[in-house]
């Protein structure tokens, strides 16, 4: 009997949903941890896969020596690439195409390589808005890597101790 | 006021013409300001419940992104409206129609200060409750106009949800016209005069309770939003509309929501009454607040708990909502009406005198 009391006056009291509309009160005050996107960032790792870029030596020699390990490993057959004998007798690729529609930034490709010459950058804001540009070029990698060298080799040098 | 322009009109118009044009002007004063509030009223319920999930909500258009309903607004008109090969183009046009329609019809008899209504009828309550009532074929007709498997799923559910809480809300308003001995609006809320103890809200808090969840019932708000069940039935009876017939829809629903948040307020709290009425102190420090302030201020806190429920509790499955409205709701208020009864007969406490 007194178990039913209870029982109904905890029903009709609705201190269930009392309690429920409290929690939620308590949070509409807490600290909102939303990111302001543009204008705020989240921090970043070292090992970010964004976009793809091929590196050179220190000499101005490109890395890849066209092993074609990345384009055997690609699970997604993004990368295609055609080489031969270049006038000093090593071999060199003539080309070397990413299509980032079918890349699912994976990062095998890094993985596989013997020479670490194709990396993903941290580099990540960018878009395609039409067929044509979204196929990278080894022109247009090897440009990409000059371009943020220091960022990707200070990031292969923090995470050289785990590789 | 608007006495005197019909007066002045008259005396170089046809006197037909005059009072056309002053029931246009007037029928504008009271629906452009709810429509203004319906708008902000979404950006409030996505900034509130933004906050309540430690979220900012809209932020991105205008400061603080307070333009966004306008935003939205924009959106909304300048949207294809698709109509279904198969639906019944007459009515799916009519449907959003009959949807606002009473919604707006409804506030003819709001009181929202002591002078300011647009029509002081005898039997308000009657004509809120007819006319909300009508809101269900809105519901009906577009789920059936679509043509479509979903919306009229959603069209049932919203029908037979509505018919059921309607009856629970109609007891509710049995005891208010027991306690208060009129049917009009503005004589209810100067029978709770005489300061926070005098309003039915203590007498009547189980049917404040029943009244307020079968308002949200009525307006498809979340614990009872079965209709719409964007889990299981995608967007229920209006999952075929889009652009500005959707838009309706949408202000229709957000009409309701004040106007039941409205009629809460002037049943139960007093309606533009100071709370600190009788009160020596406090009565004098807030006598500056208009009697619409007090409405107002009373209306957006409901509206909140509208908004707060939204953020707190999950959607009730069909079953336990007819449950709770033919099983505890209706009950509950029958047992109430005879509780008044007594509580007349002996003249208890200051509401009964």
């Amino acid at each position: 009997m007194v178990k039913f009391i209870k029982h109904q006056v905890k029903t009709f009291g609705l201190t269930e949903l009392f309690k429920g509309l409290a929690l939620t009160g308590k949070y509409l005050f807490k600290r909102k941890i939303t990111v302001r996107y543009p204008e705020e960032k989240t921090p970043m790792s070292p090992r970010f896969r964004g976009h793809h870029a091929l590196r050179r030596y220190e000499n101005g020699e490109e890395r890849c020596i066209g092993c074609k390990l990345c384009e055997a490993v690609c699970p997604a057959n993004a990368i295609t690439i055609e080489s031969e004998e270049r006038s000093d007798g090593t071999r060199r690729t003539t080309q070397y195409d990413i299509d980032m529609f079918k890349c699912i930034y994976c990062g095998f490709c890094e993985e596989a390589c013997p020479v670490d010459a194709v990396v993903e950058t941290r580099v990540h804001e960018y878009e395609f808005h039409e067929r044509g540009p979204h196929i990278m070029t080894k022109d247009k990698l090897l440009a990409f890597g000059d371009k943020h060298e220091q960022q990707i080799a200070a990031d292969r040098a923090v995470d050289a101790k785990y590789r | 006021m608007f006495d005197a322009l019909q007066a002045f009109l008259s005396t170089f118009l046809y006197d037909w013409l005059a009072i056309l044009i002053t029931l246009v002007i007037q029928a504008v004063a009271v629906i452009l300001p709810i429509m203004l509030t319906v708008a902000w009223l979404t950006y409030a319920e996505r900034k509130v419940i933004g906050y309540m999930q430690v979220r900012l909500g809209p932020n991105r258009v205008g400061p603080g992104g307070w333009l966004q309903p306008i935003a939205d607004a924009l959106k909304l008109m300048t949207k294809e409206v698709i109509f279904p090969q198969q639906a019944n183009k007459f009515l799916f046009i009519i449907a959003p129609v009959m949807a606002i329609a009473p919604a707006v019809a409804v506030w003819a008899v709001i009181p929202f200060s002591p002078e300011v209504v647009v029509t002081d009828i005898n039997a308000g309550i009657l004509y809120v409750l007819a006319v909300s009532s009508i809101l269900v074929y809105g519901t009906i007709i577009a789920g059936w106009a679509s043509n479509s498997k979903y919306a009229f799923l959603g069209a049932l559910r919203g029908s037979a949800q509505k018919i059921s809480y309607e009856i629970a809300m109609g007891f509710a308003l049995v005891t208010v016209l027991m306690i208060a001995g009129t049917m009009n609006l503005q004589g209810i809320v100067e029978a709770q005069q005489g300061g926070i103890l005098n309003w039915f809200l203590l007498p009547l808090l189980p049917m404040f309770v029943v009244y307020f969840l079968s308002g949200l019932a009525e307006t498809n708000r979340t614990p009872f939003d079965i209709i719409e069940g964007e889990a299981e039935i995608v967007a229920g009876f209006h999952v075929e509309y889009s652009g500005m017939t959707f838009g309706v829809f949408m202000l229709a629903e957000y009409a309701m929501m004040i106007l039941i948040s409205f009629m809460t307020a002037i049943m139960f709290l007093g309606g533009w009454l100071s709370p600190f009425e009788g009160i020596p102190v406090l009565e004098t420090i807030f006598s500056w607040v208009p009697a619409f302030g007090w409405l107002a201020f009373k209306v957006s806190f409901l509206l909140f708990v509208f908004l707060w429920l939204r953020a707190t509790f999950p959607r009730y499955r069909y079953d336990q909502l007819m449950r709770l409205g033919w099983k505890v709701l209706i009950p509950v208020t029958i047992v109430w009406v005879f509780v008044v009864g007594a509580m007349k007969y002996f003249s208890f406490g200051p509401w009964f005198n």
